[in-house]
């Protein structure tokens, strides 16, 4: 067809060949990103200042999905479509509602279960986190305590392969989960860092190791005739329990205590 | 996002089958594939950049909210090419008739996206959207043509369109195609021989 028109009219026939030479211009770097953004077939990423420092907090329809300390954004980008199997797009900032929820509470509670994407885990890792947000702001749970809420009492290994898993920490409170014996352990953060955490929010770290090494498991509450685990609200962690310190369920039952509502502390039932 | 190892490039001719089988990841690779493509075209088009991006982009969310309706046999059997230049062409048309009528936004509320994109990507080298002055003037004569000369032309000399796929596109028996291609030709010659002799030289 080219050749009929070039050689039917000789004259002009530079007309084909400068519109068959005009340059292909490509796609400007924000067209794929918008789109993707847009369709909702990639998640949105930001940086956040949080009190461990900047972090990269991801989020899409479903929900927060993910938060990591800041790297290189090629690097997080990578990770990100490594573990979950879909791109993500650096915005300048999280949109609504997760940057109103966010807004100067990092770290405290985001208790709103609706606002994460926790697609791609498992139900017993779903199951884990869950329970974990339910631990307040300024408490402490233990490996065993999640295991036993979830219905699972042994499985305490596994609940710590859940924690060091979750892919949005610091919302998602893994960090106040600690060994039974009150040692604050290991974080996917570092175990520094989970105490930082957790001076933070007001759970002192030390005190709670202090007693575990001292012994005490359970705090007694004569005024109300309960006992709780240290940290619960109800135990008044600040005055050291002065003599109010337990050793075992055992001895608070003996002690004609019944468990506190709250923090559930007993594995026994009475 | 960086255009680079972190995203996924698949051969265009599995692209019908990966759309059939994953949705997100298909449409990722559809857009890699057509991107550069579909905006050279919006942009011969219109001659605006601006316009353009915001052309492709709904014509790319409009072909999105297709897919997901189609069922994974029929995503498999789409042409895909004509298929996506006749939603940029629509798309076109509806901006060109001053029909700036959104009717790509997915709901009401549809986030606004301010992206943050990586030093190298904004700063761009210079894009060349003519070469010289005698470029330019080719541009401004095809912006004179009737549509649906300069549509024509531009699917089959710049895109470089068989005619089978600009008659899917177009909508037009191969006939009427051929006739306005050279139609459009003929009044781009013309205006050629008409035009300023400074250009000319």
């Amino acid at each position: 067809m080219k050749d009929n028109h070039q050689s039917s009219q000789r004259e002009g026939s530079d007309v084909l060949a400068e519109l068959e030479r005009l340059p292909r211009v490509p796609a400007p770097p924000s067209l794929l990103p918008t789109v993707l953004l847009r369709t909702g077939t990639a998640d949105a990423y930001a940086r956040v200042l949080t009190p461990i420092g900047p972090v990269f907090i991801a989020c899409n329809r479903q929900g927060i999905s993910a938060l990591a300390r800041e790297r290189e954004p090629a690097q997080f980008e990578a990770e990100f479509r490594a573990r979950f199997g879909r791109p993500v797009c650096r915005v300048e900032a999280l949109p609504e509602p997760y940057a109103a929820a966010l807004a100067g509470q990092l770290s405290t509670d985001v208790s709103d279960t609706a606002m994460f994407d926790l697609r791609g885990i498992t139900d017993f890792e779903r199951r884990v986190l869950m329970k974990a947000l339910e631990i307040p702001r300024g408490e402490v749970r233990s490996y065993g305590w999640i295991a036993k809420e979830i219905g699972r009492p042994q499985a305490v290994r596994a609940v710590g392969t859940a924690l060091k898993h979750n892919p949005i920490p610091l919302l998602i409170p893994c960090h106040r989960v600690v060994h039974s014996d009150g040692s604050i352990g290991e974080y996917l953060f570092g175990g520094d860092t989970k105490r930082i955490v957790l001076e933070t929010e007001g759970a002192a770290p030390d005190v709670i190791e202090r007693l575990g090494r001292s012994g005490v498991r359970f705090v007694a509450n004569p005024d109300d005739g309960t006992f709780c685990l240290p940290t619960c609200g109800r135990s008044h962690l600040h005055d050291n329990f002065q003599g109010r310190g337990l050793r075992t369920e055992r001895d608070a039952f003996a002690a004609g205590l019944r468990p506190c509502r709250d923090c559930r502390p007993a594995v026994m039932t009475s | 996002m960086s255009r680079d190892s972190t995203t996924l490039i698949i051969d265009e001719a599995d692209l019908p089958t990966v759309l059939a089988v994953d949705l997100a990841r298909g449409f990722e690779g559809l857009v890699l594939a057509y991107q550069d493509r579909l905006f050279s075209f919006a942009l011969r088009l219109t001659s605006s950049p601006q316009d353009a991006e915001e052309i492709v982009q709904d014509a790319f969310i409009r072909a999105y909210n297709a897919l997901r309706t189609y069922p994974p046999e029929r995503r498999r059997m789409l042409v895909l090419r004509p298929w996506l230049y006749q939603i940029v062409l629509n798309v076109t048309r509806n901006r060109m008739r001053g029909r700036r009528v959104d009717q790509t936004t997915l709901d009401d509320e549809e986030t606004k996206w301010h992206l943050l994109l990586a030093d190298d990507e904004t700063r761009q080298p210079e894009v060349i959207y003519e070469r010289d002055e005698r470029q330019g003037h080719l541009i401004t004569m095809l912006m004179e043509l009737p549509a649906r000369y300069r549509e024509a032309v531009i699917l089959r000399y710049v895109e470089d369109l068989s005619y089978a796929d600009m008659s899917r596109i177009l909508e037009q028996p191969v006939g009427t195609i051929k006739s306005n291609v050279h139609r459009g030709v003929v009044l781009l010659r013309e205006a050629r021989t008409a035009e300023p002799d400074e250009v000319r030289s």
